[in-house]
């Protein structure tokens, strides 16, 4: 560690097995867990930092989960709150795959039809299907277009 | 399995073709395209007069029968049942499935259940495709549909028909002119959507400031309940009703086309012009669902 590092003190300690989510849009963390389910209640030990300093954006968002790696389409929902997110999976402190996140041409069961008159808004055995366009997302079922605000509509 | 859920599955070809398959079923040059070992079932969750009728009228043209329920009241769906699990057993019984449901999507979802082929036959305020299809029929039938200039009135923030029909006209080059009271504008998406398909789009807030330009004047029921008392609806519906005097000076060939059922917004006085159309135009369901039944279950 530099002696410029240790003035500033370490924001989250290493973690030997895990994912870190590092380059999340500031602001976005507690959306990014939410989306990947995990809530106060589950047992994964977690590490957020937010806001830190970042050269390339400014500002960021970190998350760092031990003892579980996300898999690609965890990871592929994160796109909608974070494009930007790279995920580092760790085992015994060392980087072994770097991905950054692509949003994927279907979501489905992650997002609720904010149209209440929409069949997967019923006791239906359905997911909610968005297929994401350049404009928003688009439900497959009831043609409602989410423009904005989509972390409000993850389930 | 061949579905008919929404006209934006649909491309210009598909459209031409089942338009043209209608025109023959009407001129009776189908004679030996019947369904007549066929069952459809009708299932309609909402109430239907027209609809449901001209599925009906057309599966007995064609030989076949048809059986179904009338309301959610008369099914299991009062018992709690899911639409998923009365499709699946419906689509045991018969060859094919025409539904009307109160929730949009409905139909697309079926369509996932089933093992028959399924009809939209409306879907809460989603789509109307076979409504859509004999609208571009009936112009079809007075007028070549490519470059025309086609009005839409009335309620078209909540139409589903108005919707439905101007995405399939859009694949057509025709100019589209929206005439809405206020707060029942077409959803900015739609326009949007209209506009990137190609569409010109041009809106207006008066049919008096349109109607000269006009080839097609297609005019939708404004709802009662969207507004907030009696009084304010009046004030609106009155303001948007096709009368006589309204008439003069259109073009010799406008076409007035409604889907029906009307509530004041075309006066009766306006029956007795040549451009009086709707008629026709819900007589033209027969050959369009003609059309759509053999499709699916030829």
């Amino acid at each position: 560690m530099s002696r410029k590092d240790r003035s500033r003190g370490l924001l989250v300690s290493p973690i030997k097995n895990g994912t870190v989510i590092d380059h999340i849009t500031a602001g976005e963390a507690l959306n990014v867990l939410r989306i990947l389910g995990i809530t106060g209640s589950t047992q994964e030990c977690l590490s957020i930092a937010t806001n830190v300093e970042s050269k390339r954006m400014g500002k960021k968002d970190i998350v760092k989960i031990e003892n579980r790696e996300l898999r690609t389409e965890e990871v592929d929902r994160i796109a909608l709150l974070a494009p930007q997110a790279k995920i580092n999976i760790i085992r015994d402190y060392r980087v072994v795959e770097k991905k950054g996140v692509e949003i994927p041409k279907i979501l489905k069961g992650v997002v609720r039809c904010p149209n209440p008159g929409c069949i997967t808004n019923t006791n239906e055995p359905v997911e909610s299907t968005f297929e994401v366009l350049p404009k928003g997302l688009h439900c497959l079922y009831c043609d409602w277009l989410i423009k904005d605000d989509i972390a409000n509509h993850i389930i | 399995m061949y579905h008919i859920i929404s006209i934006r599955d649909f491309g210009r070809r598909d459209l031409d073709y089942l338009l043209d398959r209608a025109r023959e079923f009407d001129a009776g040059e189908c004679r030996s395209a019947t369904l007549d070992d066929k069952l459809v079932a009708l299932l309609f969750f909402e109430p239907s007069t027209r609809t449901r009728m001209s599925f009906a009228t057309a599966m007995a043209r064609l030989g076949g029968r048809s059986i179904g329920v009338d309301s959610v009241e008369a099914s299991s769906i009062v018992k709690g049942e899911t639409l998923a699990d009365t499709i699946r057993v419906v689509s045991g019984y018969v060859d094919a499935i025409v539904l009307r449901h109160p929730k949009e999507g409905a139909a697309r979802l079926a369509s996932e259940f089933a093992s028959v082929p399924v009809i939209n036959a409306g879907d809460g305020a989603g789509q109307h495709p076979s409504q859509t299809l004999l609208d571009l029929y009936t112009i079809r039938q007075s007028m070549p549909i490519d470059g025309i200039d086609v009005g839409l009135l009335g309620d078209l923030r909540y139409g589903r028909t108005a919707h439905s029909l101007a995405l399939a006209l859009s694949l057509y080059g025709v100019t589209l002119h929206t005439i809405a009271p206020g707060g029942l504008e077409m959803p900015a998406n739609i326009a949007l959507e209209l506009r990137e398909r190609g569409m010109e789009v041009v809106e207006h807030s008066d049919v008096q400031e349109a109607i000269r330009e006009l080839d097609v004047l297609y005019v939708t029921r404004i709802q009662r309940e969207r507004f907030p008392d009696s009084a304010s609806y009046y004030n609106v519906a009155s303001s948007y009703r096709i009368a006589p005097d309204l008439l003069a000076g259109v073009k010799d060939h406008l076409m007035i086309l409604h889907p029906l059922p009307r509530a004041g917004e075309i006066d009766p006085a306006v029956d007795r012009t040549p451009y009086a159309r709707y008629f026709e135009q819900a007589r033209n369901g027969v050959p369009i669902r003609m059309a759509l039944l053999h499709e699916v279950m030829k």
